[in-house]
């Protein structure tokens, strides 16, 4: 009987493509939606994921996230040094810069300053596109990021030596680096501690983050503890710093919001087009459902024949908005390179939309479902 | 109570002792209070195995409520009812549905057919149910279509046929599963009057056998011919019952 209502299901193509639309363009809008939220949340913690070396992020005690950048005094660096449990710290500048480029025009900068000896936060060797690190050691020696140079320089090659001039001091670029997207689009530049504070205006204090790691076989999280209890400082792991960065923009921006009413769009538009097709479709077979009941077909076998039909147009649904979602990341990626593409499609957003699928589906067909199970078998007399 | 005899004509190694089809005081209400409707009141009677009958009478005089009632369709408000020797007032719903399935084959005014499954699907639907294979059900839907003329007709689909040759596949369908009882509602009732004729004879030549009980509900005059018993039926009550040949008072 399965087969007569995959027949009965694919028999009329108007029907069947209408509600296989519907499920594929709520899925569509749902993943390419909740994928561009995802990619802007990931964005915001750009940072968090391409400093790495340390597993502790230590900062003034009012910094909500990885932007809010409040300056401490640098004797707080020894301090954290002193905590026992911490295996070494060193000093970062993160922070925004202002930087005249050689047509006059300013553009600012995220500035990361990191420690002149180790170089600890620097991006890892697979990800230096053209020079060296310890190039960065050279007087006014910075690495760009590769979507900066191109938001600055176009397609223009990359070539050692294109100067920028910030806070009156000219900056050489001598690399290139690959860096996640960021939230707010602009240039990165890698510099030293010691040199990102000359690319500043004059400040009395410069010290925005501490990179920290704890003592082999030391928690993180406990160390953590520990610096929050000596020093009176914020002191977050790598995941507890990206995590506590998208929950602010969840709750303080109104992107959540946005994106939810449309996901929640995509959602009603996909249940009002599937569910009233699939709807339509049954009430138009109701004589046939009636023939089959009259005919000795249980109702828990109709009730299987309705779900096998909404879990076919389900996942055909699934799988063409899910394609038609990855298809638009790629194109996305490939088309838009200036600018970084802000799309993560990652498996929670298949995981997700799977489920509001399910939901649509299931809520169809429970409607067309309702009304053959109250079918008197009767009707086909009438 | 009106009995039939049963048919005289009665193979050696088939001897039903009892009719096909027992009424005993069947009433059937619907609604209640105000929009109480009765339709069909105090109805006692016997239709015998081995002959087709037919059901008339003007509309709304419950002629499928009665067949409804018969076929497993409907539950009965009072009275007892035996189909093939079960006892349809006590048989539970499941029970029904099995019953159904198995004993029982339909033929609709509207044919009812699948629009998506060809001719031959379409008659091998019952089997289906009943479980079979899909190759066997078709292999045995494509013999009786073949012996109810339709054998080079098994991959149309009902659109692609006309009304006559579509309730011969709905006759196919309704016989497919070997069915003791088979009912049949206006069979000729959206068919012109040489096609109507020919359905009746086909229902009479394939289905009409020893151990079989054929219903057929009508308002054709013209087929009246073909039924060996006409129970008539005025205002939810059998007034008459008519052996072959006689014509109902219109």
């Amino acid at each position: 009987m399965n087969w007569v209502a995959l027949r009965m299901l694919t028999g009329d193509r108007a029907k069947y493509l209408g509600i296989i639309f519907g499920v594929a363009f709520a899925a569509l809008l749902m993943s390419q939606q909740l994928s561009i939220f995802c990619g802007l949340m990931r964005n915001t913690t750009s940072q968090i994921r391409d400093i790495e070396g340390g597993d502790i992020w230590v900062m003034d005690k009012n910094v909500q996230f990885v932007d809010d950048v409040k300056p401490m005094s640098e004797n707080k660096l020894l301090r954290v040094r002193g905590v026992e449990g911490v295996q070494w710290a060193v000093r970062l500048y993160k922070g925004i810069a202002r930087a005249r480029l050689s047509d006059g025009n300013f553009q600012q900068m995220i500035l990361i300053g990191l420690d002149d000896a180790t170089l600890v936060g620097a991006p890892r060797p697979d990800r230096i596109l053209h020079g060296e690190l310890g190039d960065l050691r050279q007087p006014n020696a910075v690495f760009i990021d590769e979507f900066g140079w191109r938001y600055l320089f176009g397609n223009e090659p990359f070539k050692v030596g294109r100067t920028l001039e910030m806070n009156d001091k000219r900056a050489v670029i001598v690399g290139m680096c690959k860096c996640n997207p960021t939230f707010q689009t602009f240039p990165i530049l890698y510099c030293t501690y010691s040199q990102a504070v000359q690319f500043l205006p004059q400040e009395r204090k410069t010290l925005t983050f501490i990179l920290a790691k704890g003592n082999d076989g030391a928690s993180p999280e406990s160390v953590c503890a520990a610096i929050h209890e000596q020093t009176g400082l914020k002191a977050l792991t790598n995941d507890q710093f990206f995590w506590s960065t998208i929950q602010y923009y969840m709750q303080r921006t109104g992107i959540p919001i946005n994106f939810g009413i449309t996901v929640m769009l995509g959602f009603v538009v996909g249940c009002a087009i599937a569910g009233q097709t699939f709807y339509l479709f049954t009430l138009e077979n109701l004589k046939q459902w009636g023939a089959l009941k009259a005919m000795g077909v249980s109702n828990f076998r109709l009730v299987g024949m309705i779900l096998l039909q909404a879990l076919v147009v389900g996942l055909i649904g699934f799988g063409l908005g899910i394609g038609g979602a990855a298809l638009f990341g790629y194109t996305f990626e490939r088309v838009v390179t200036s600018t970084p593409p802000a799309f993560y499609f990652g498996w929670q957003i298949m995981a997700i939309t799977a489920g509001a699928v399910t939901v649509i589906a299931l809520a169809a067909s429970l409607l067309s479902m309702r009304r053959v199970l109250f079918l008197e078998a009767g009707v086909v007399f009438r | 109570m009106a009995v039939l005899e049963a048919p005289t004509l009665m193979p050696p190694e088939f001897k039903p002792m009892e009719a096909a089809i027992q009424l005993r005081g069947v009433s059937k209400v619907f609604g209640t209070g105000d929009s109480r409707v009765t339709a069909l009141e105090n109805i006692s009677v016997e239709l015998p195995y081995g002959e087709m009958v037919l059901l008339v009478g003007p509309s709304g005089c419950g002629k499928t409520t009665l067949i409804s009632i018969v076929a497993g369709l409907l539950d009965a408000s009072e009275g007892e009812v035996s189909v093939l020797g079960q006892n349809l007032t006590r048989m539970g719903g499941n029970r029904k549905v099995r019953f159904r399935g198995s004993k029982i084959g339909f033929v609709f005014q509207q044919y009812n057919l699948l629009p998506a499954l060809t001719a031959v699907e379409n008659a091998s639907v019952p089997l289906l149910i009943a479980g079979w294979s899909r190759p066997k059900a078709i292999e045995k839907a494509s013999d009786l279509l073949a012996s109810v003329g339709l054998g080079s007709r098994l991959k149309s689909y009902p659109s692609q046929l006309s009304g006559g040759q579509q309730q011969r596949v709905a006759i196919a369908r309704a016989l497919v599963h070997e069915p003791r009882l088979l009912v049949c509602d206006e069979p000729t009732a959206a068919l012109d009057a040489a096609s109507g004729r020919t359905v009746m004879g086909l229902i009479r030549q394939v289905a009409v056998q020893p151990d079989r009980a054929v219903i057929v509900v009508t308002h054709d005059s013209r087929v009246y011919d073909f039924g060996d018993r006409i129970v008539s039926m005025a205002d939810g009550k059998v007034v008459e019952i008519l052996g072959k040949g006689q014509r109902p008072h219109e």
